[in-house]
């Protein structure tokens, strides 16, 4: 229904051969017809009854009819998170340790299914769910099952104590990794959480409920209320979460910024990014090709550390193009749950709106619009891989984030001329360096103010390596020892 | 209980990942607290113990190149075994230590936890004691432990199963491989762990399990030139002497029975990390960080 008609893509090379399907078999994951918010270890309905339908964007397909939460809701499962909190928090860190290990090694069991759930329901490519999402979700809970019992040694003093009942919001562009990355140092260091998964995507972490079970966490440590922004905002506001951790838009972290003044919550966002890719004239041009694809098509470009301005170096900004339009040629866009697929679908009609009016804006400005050849599904979101070349500082495609597949080329002449450019924006999350001078890249890296820096890879994640914004992209930092601070009373 | 007569175990070392007997043919008698009767051991010989260092060696590549999240899957794995075959080990601690049955299960539970702990610690200790360092020039600097290589652990003589896994654990974690000499008159439970480490994704080699006399597989283990480091925990003060002094030959880093005079360790405790830094070595990379101008523009 939705798609964006590409214009004019440029003629492509035919393809050098045709791939019959391979796609995953849905037949590993059961979902029901409806779910409920769970929510002291039950699964319950919305206090006011109210409901809302979760579709596969790849098709429209409705999946199912989850409970909508509303302010009673967050209520109820603050409260069953506030009972919780107290024995929770009072078991020895190894035992904390030993719940988080299980639940680390049932997704390494039920990996599959939910994968396939999550293409299901994100639209995201299998190949993605399954080689990249997955992994890193039982990876990060391993890895702070392990703090449990060593947070005397984490560098923030003896005995470092939890905050309490943690209010977490969550985006729906990797909806089960964002709940990892959530969840895990929560429960690690003693904190109890409500959290709120995206409206789009809130089936992984209703199966993450079941886990929960599985793993025989007691009743109300983990409390999933899925919902829209009223129930992610009543969280926020509720006057017995002690911290509030969110990942999404920039506009949503000010709104809650602004919410939590004048209280003690502890407060960590996640925001969006206008990454910058540099590519000198010596790096090697087919793999930061490959980074800059990966750097901006991964997970379709919805991906708020992604390199969406492609800052090359202008003497060999003729041949990167050439080499990166023919590579974007092959890239292979339909069924998310095809092996072979590269590109799926966008998250949402409203996503898609977004996209497409701003890649209108890129062209009305005067930027140079060019688009993968791909045939799009007729049904369902999809927007074919785009770049824009001829983009100056000013154009709106090189300054708002567009969270969808679509690269803005800049050039530049010297170093200093990169750094400034990569540092004019707002934002501050990402960036990629590539060049094959070591020293150049220490130097440009320093001068970068963002808070991930890739030097010859990009979009790269572990759960040891701490994550987040400098600027406009948010503060405070997930992933590694750094990680914990954010829940802890330090 | 019926008449049945049970099968006896035929105990035998594990070296290399397999379970070889001693080159040497021999066995000697191990028997309980009550000098009951419980099995033979091998009695391992100076070969035995040139054979495990070769092991020890052949696995150190590739144990200490693999991820620290795939070392720690790998030892949270050496727990779940454990945790199945729990019984098996109450049993043998039982009679090894002599200790009721509701006390030996404390100990092998501990036991199971502590390979938890350590599982935890194979992505984390680099994060505790390596680090950016701040030099006063235009340089990046970065110190990273790496694993010291080749460990002879010479395990506790009292404890023969807490004891044993709180010095092995933490020698492997960080990517180390070891010869354990087992406690010389309780090496059953030694020998029976092999058995679980075989069956727990851990690569052969990575643990070899000596038994026998102690003074006699440890002397040619401390003058050995292909082993970097020794563990003196359960050694007495006569043999630590002797050992720390081959082992100065060709300066292993030697971990020093606590304390010195070898009364038994309270295994239960905190372990705390001395277990691990021991046996790290701290590498640390420079690297010019530039200017940014292609024609010398300092930025």
């Amino acid at each position: 229904m939705a798609s964006a008609s590409a214009p004019a893509p440029a003629p492509a090379p035919a393809p050098a051969f045709e791939y019959a399907p391979a796609p995953e078999s849905r037949s590993v994951v059961d979902i029901a017809p409806s779910y409920g918010l769970f929510i002291d270890g039950e699964f319950t309905d919305a206090a006011d009854g109210k409901v809302f339908k979760t579709i596969s964007p790849s098709t429209e397909e409705v999946l199912s009819e989850v409970a909508r939460a509303g302010a009673e809701d967050v209520d109820r499962a603050v409260k069953a998170a506030r009972r919780a909190f107290e024995k929770w928090s009072a078991l020895p860190g190894s035992e904390r340790a030993k719940y988080l290990f299980r639940i680390a090694r049932i997704i390494q069991e039920r990996s599959r299914e939910l994968a396939v759930l999550e293409t299901l329901d994100n639209g995201k490519p299998i190949k993605e769910t399954r080689d990249a999402d997955l992994p890193l979700v039982a990876a990060h809970f391993f890895y702070y099952a392990g703090w449990a019992d060593k947070l005397d040694h984490a560098g923030y003093g003896a005995n470092p104590r939890p905050l309490g009942v943690a209010g977490q919001v969550i985006p729906w562009n990797f909806p089960l990794l964002m709940l990892a990355w959530k969840i895990a140092p929560a429960l690690a260091t003693g904190n109890t959480v409500v959290l709120k998964p995206a409206e789009t995507t809130p089936l992984s972490a209703l199966f993450f409920a079941d886990i929960c079970r599985q793993a025989g966490l007691p009743k109300g440590v983990v409390n999933i209320i899925p919902g829209y922004g009223e129930a992610g905002a009543a969280l926020v506001e509720h006057p017995d979460v002690n911290k509030v951790a969110f990942t999404g838009s920039t506009a949503v972290g000010k709104a809650i910024a602004r919410q939590v003044a004048g209280t003690h919550k502890k407060v960590t966002l996640e925001l969006g990014g206008k990454g910058a890719n540099i590519v000198f004239d010596d790096a090697p041009i087919d793999q930061a090709v490959e980074g800059i694809v990966t750097g901006i098509f991964f997970n379709q470009g919805q991906v708020c550390c992604a390199g969406s301005r492609l800052l090359v170096q202008e003497s060999i900004q003729d041949e990167l193009l050439e080499s990166l339009k023919r590579r974007l040629s092959t890239l292979r866009l339909g069924d998310p749950l095809d092996k072979n697929t590269d590109i799926g679908a966008i998250n949402s009609a409203e996503q898609l709106a977004r996209i497409t009016a701003l890649a209108d804006t890129g062209e009305a400005e005067g930027a140079e619009r060019w688009s993968a050849p791909c045939d799009l599904p007729s049904s369902g979101y999809w927007f074919a891989p785009t770049l824009f070349t001829g983009v100056t500082q000013a154009h709106t495609v090189a300054r708002d984030e567009i969270f969808g597949p679509v690269l803005s080329v800049l050039s530049f002449r010297t170093p200093d001329e990169a750094v400034a450019k990569a540092n004019n924006t707002q934002y501050g999350l990402s960036a990629g360096i590539w060049t094959e001078k070591g020293s150049r890249i220490l130097a440009v890296a320093n001068k970068l103010r963002a808070g991930v820096i890739w030097a010859n890879t990009f979009n790269k994640f572990d759960p040891t390596s701490p994550f987040g914004g400098y600027k406009e992209s948010g503060y405070g930092r997930e992933g590694g020892r750094h990680g914990l601070e954010a829940y802890l009373d330090v | 209980m019926s008449d049945r007569l049970t099968v006896l175990k035929t105990y035998k070392l594990y070296v290399g990942g397999k379970f070889p007997r001693s080159e040497s043919g021999r066995v000697y008698e191990v028997t309980d607290s009550k000098d009951k009767w419980l099995a033979n051991a091998p009695l391992s010989s100076r070969k035995d113990a040139r054979d495990a260092v070769v092991a020890a060696r052949k696995a150190f590549g590739a144990w200490s190149g693999a991820t620290a999240y795939n070392r720690g899957q790998v030892l949270y794995r050496v727990a779940e075994m454990l945790e199945g075959r729990k019984s098996q080990f109450v049993h043998e601690v039982t009679h090894a230590e002599g200790l009721s049955k509701s006390k030996a299960a404390d100990v092998v539970e501990a036991a199971i936890d502590r390979w938890v702990w350590y599982a935890g610690w194979t992505d984390k200790i680099a994060q505790i004691v390596g680090g950016a360092n701040p030099v006063a020039g235009p340089f990046f600097n970065l110190s990273t432990p790496e694993p010291t290589g080749v460990v002879t652990v010479v395990a506790p003589q009292e404890s023969s199963f807490l004891g044993l896994v709180s010095v092995i654990a933490p020698v492997i974690a960080t990517g180390n491989t070891a010869v354990v000499i087992a406690s010389e008159k309780s090496p059953l439970p030694a020998l029976s762990l092999g058995e679980v480490l075989a069956t727990s994704d851990l690569p052969g080699g990575v643990v070899n399990i000596l038994t026998g006399r102690t003074r006699e597989i440890a002397v040619p283990l401390a003058s050995h030139q292909d082993v970097n480091a020794i563990d003196l925990t359960g050694a007495d003060a006569d043999l630590a002497r002797d050992l720390e002094i081959a082992a100065a030959d060709n300066l292993k880093r030697v971990l020093r029975p606590q304390p010195v005079d070898g009364t038994a360790a309270d295994w239960s405790a905190d372990p705390g990390t001395h277990r691990l830094t021991a046996f790290l070595e701290m590498k640390t990379v420079w690297h010019p960080t530039g200017t940014l101008g292609a024609s010398g523009s300092a930025y």
